[in-house]
């Protein structure tokens, strides 16, 4: 689904991401880990075709096409989520509006007729509930003051309603309490299908507990420093990168 | 061919002498010696020229160059579905073509005894006595638009509340323009008495593409404890010019809601000038303009606070693309009795184009020591991570930009608390949103 040959991404002549290889099949999760700063956002935001990167090596296909080629929405109705690390403020846009906008142009784009409110809510209805999300949520401008456990469980909310095939979870976790951890888990093993792929990236083991991944890969200073199984997180949970980037333990993991 | 400047005074003195007799109410000698001043001070001022600080970022030229007529040729040009695109439901209707009152066009539903409504033709026909005191004076500080207004108004409005009388439904005045080269004098008179409430909304529109000018003078009166809205939807025709002035006296635990939406003519411009007189009176200043290809759209706002704890509320909003100029200059003065005074002003732009020009002028005069002012002004571009977050969901950026464009102005249709203007609004906003070329920056 998912091919990374040799990604080399810049930002303002800055090189960030040196030589990315990584393959994802359908139905696979793969876990992205790494210090802060190691560039874990950027290949996410390089996927979803932010402006503002300059790739000067590599390509990325996907579903056998050049994913670069596409602007960012195409990608998005080529089936392409990103759920953000930093989601955004949208004031005068309701949530629900953003949901029906986002489903009509994606079903515009299959030549599908568009839906109307009330079928978007129906649809919505159902998503609500698995988040555990209050439906005043939906009528509240997208983002705006909500805490951030109501944002991240906002980001999956919109993953579950558009059905991506291939969705990117930059730190769906970070500040979440117990209940918002779960409910973002559940969203997400609720999205697992053979059909669909997902990179979660994170920094805790914690998530990757609850929803357990195919692989998992340690992305430091640009590379990927190390693939294994689900065990890498757990060795990576007692002794830190220090051991696999070589420097003195990783910064500390924070959000 | 340049006219002088004079040129454009002396028509307009040659049309008064030729019209005055036959304008209505010439019976009554206040309103005559009223008229005649309001000529003579026309004449002196002339048209504001660029030299005048209140009005050179406004380019007159072309409203002072056309000899518009003063009196339209026939009237009742308008359809009845005509009337219909622009009636909003749930009014008492007043349809003004050209001017002129068109009573087989309105709908005004039961008024409550207490509440009159009649077009002003009427009221100045009828012996008017209780006008003369509001129609028979010319300020020193008005426009010289508003002494042309007073000179040679013919039709409006005008309300009047007797004590205690409340409206439910909003009173809509449309003013449809039909025939072409016209200069149009609509005058409003609202006399709000203690305790009353009404809703205006004050419509200006055309039937076809045509060129024209309305010069509106707009007067409310506040007494202690009324509460009057007076919103304003300006979607004259592309090529016409709006000039009006809106003048309200505010006594004692009064309210004002005012709000002016600019949309359409080729050059507006909006004066608004309130008196907050009595202790405890409170106003709301909202307003949206939205120009596109070379629409000059200007709002001027001045707000007195002459009496204690009263309170002012503003927030302008542009939107604006193609090579459009808008200028905001809010003006708030806290005299010095004023204690206590509360007052803020904010002015957001928003700049579709490179080519698009606003200039916001918010400007405090403080003379009492006991106040609580402030003001903001922003003049910026569609947020980049918004954009790329709509995208990011499929939407593509044409419309990710009318979203993010219509949310910007979402506050400001929002704070209009009636449904359907509302909605009129939100059909008509989208349609002035520049496509996905001109859009770029
Ligand atoms: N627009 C930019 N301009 C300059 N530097 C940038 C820009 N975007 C990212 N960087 C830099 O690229 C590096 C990688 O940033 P990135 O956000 O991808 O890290 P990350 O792995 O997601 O970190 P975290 O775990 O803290 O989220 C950082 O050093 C960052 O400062
Ligand atoms: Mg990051």
């Amino acid at each position: 689904m998912l091919e990374i040959r040799n990604l080399h991404v810049a930002v303002d002549g800055a090189p960030i991401l040196k030589g990315i290889d990584l393959t994802v099949k359908p139905g696979e999760v793969h876990a992205i880990m790494g210090p802060n700063g190691s560039g874990k956002s950027t290949l996410a935001y390089i996927l979803a075709g932010r402006d503002g990167y300059r790739v000067t090596e590599g390509e990325v296909r996907y579903g056998g096409r050049d994913l670069l080629a596409l602007a960012a929405e195409e990608r998005a109705r080529a089936g392409v989520f990103l759920a953000f690390q930093y989601p955004v403020e949208i004031p005068g846009v309701a949530n629900i509006y953003l949901l029906k906008v986002a489903i009509n142009a994606a079903r515009r784009h299959r030549g599908e007729p568009e839906l109307d409110a009330m079928d978007i809510l129906l649809r919505v209805r159902s998503k609500l509930k698995l988040m555990d999300m209050d439906e005043s949520l939906l009528y509240r401008a997208v983002n705006e003051s909500f805490s951030g456990g109501e944002k991240k469980r906002n980001e999956i909310l919109q993953m579950a309603v558009l059905e991506p095939k291939l969705a990117i979870l930059d730190e769906a976790d970070s500040g979440l309490d117990i209940d918002a951890l779960k409910a973002v888990a559940r969203g997400i093993n609720a999205q697992r299908d053979p059909g669909r792929a997902m990179i979660l990236v994170t920094h805790y083991q914690r998530l990757l507990q609850l929803v357990v991944p195919d692989r998992v890969h340690v992305l430091a200073q640009g590379c990927i420093a190390r693939s294994g199984g689900w065990e890498l997180a757990a060795e990576l949970e007692r002794t830190g990168y220090g051991g696999i980037t070589g420097r003195e333990g990783g910064e500390e993991a924070r959000p | 061919m340049n006219a002088p400047v004079h040129h454009a005074v002396e028509y307009y003195l040659g049309e008064f002498s030729r019209l005055a007799p036959a304008l209505p109410g010439q019976h009554l000698p206040w309103l005559r010696r009223a008229r005649e001043a309001a000529m003579e001070r026309f004449a002196r001022l002339g048209f504001p020229g660029r030299r005048d600080e209140e009005w050179k970022y406004t380019p007159l030229a072309a409203i002072e160059k056309p000899h518009f007529a003063l009196v339209p040729s026939a009237p009742g040009s308008v359809a009845a579905e005509q009337v219909e695109g622009f009636a909003l439901a749930g009014t008492h209707l007043l349809v003004f073509v050209n001017g002129r009152f068109e009573p087989g066009l309105s709908r005004p539903e039961k008024l409550p005894a207490g509440a009159t409504v009649v077009s002003l033709r009427e009221a100045l026909e009828g012996d008017a006595g209780e006008l003369a005191a509001r129609l028979g004076r010319v300020p020193e500080n008005v426009t010289p638009f508003a002494a042309l207004n007073q000179a040679f108004m013919t039709d409006g409005a005008y309300l009047r509340l007797a004590p205690g009388t409340k409206l439910l439904k909003p009173i809509q005045l449309l003013f449809l323009a039909s025939q072409p080269n016209l200069a149009i004098q609509p005058r409003i008179l609202v006399l709000a008495e203690e305790g009353s409430a009404a809703t205006l909304i004050e419509h200006h529109a055309a039937i076809g593409d045509i060129g024209y000018f309305t010069n509106g003078v707009t007067e409310i009166v506040a007494c202690p404890g009324a509460a009057i809205e007076h919103h304003k939807l300006q979607q004259e025709s592309r090529r016409a010019f709006h000039v009006a002035a809106v003048v309200a006296e505010q006594d004692r635990d009064s309210r004002l809601a005012s709000t002016s939406f600019a949309l359409g003519a080729a050059l507006a411009r909006v004066d608004i000038a309130i008196g907050l007189q009595g202790e405890g009176a409170a106003c709301t200043l909202d307003g949206l303009y939205v120009a596109v290809g070379r629409q000059h759209l200007d709002h001027h706002t001045r707000i007195d606070h002459l009496k204690p704890r009263c309170r002012s509320r503003e927030l302008y909003k542009g939107i604006l693309s193609g090579a459009a100029r808008a200028v905001f200059n809010g003006k708030v003065i806290v005299h010095p009795d004023a204690q206590q005074s509360d007052a803020f002003q904010s002015n957001h732009n928003l700049l579709l184009s490179e080519n698009a020009e606003v200039d916001t002028k918010p400007q405090l005069e403080i003379f009492a020591d006991d106040v609580k002012c402030g003001h903001g002004a922003t003049v910026g571009q569609l947020d980049e991570d918004q954009l790329f977050y709509l995208r990011s969901r499929g939407v593509d950026g044409g419309t990710a930009r009318a979203v993010l464009t219509m949310a910007f102005a979402r506050e400001s249709v929002d704070r209009v608390g009636i449904p359907a203007l509302q909605k009129r609004l939100d059909q008509l906003l989208p349609a002035l949103l520049p496509r996905e070329s001109e859009g770029q920056t």
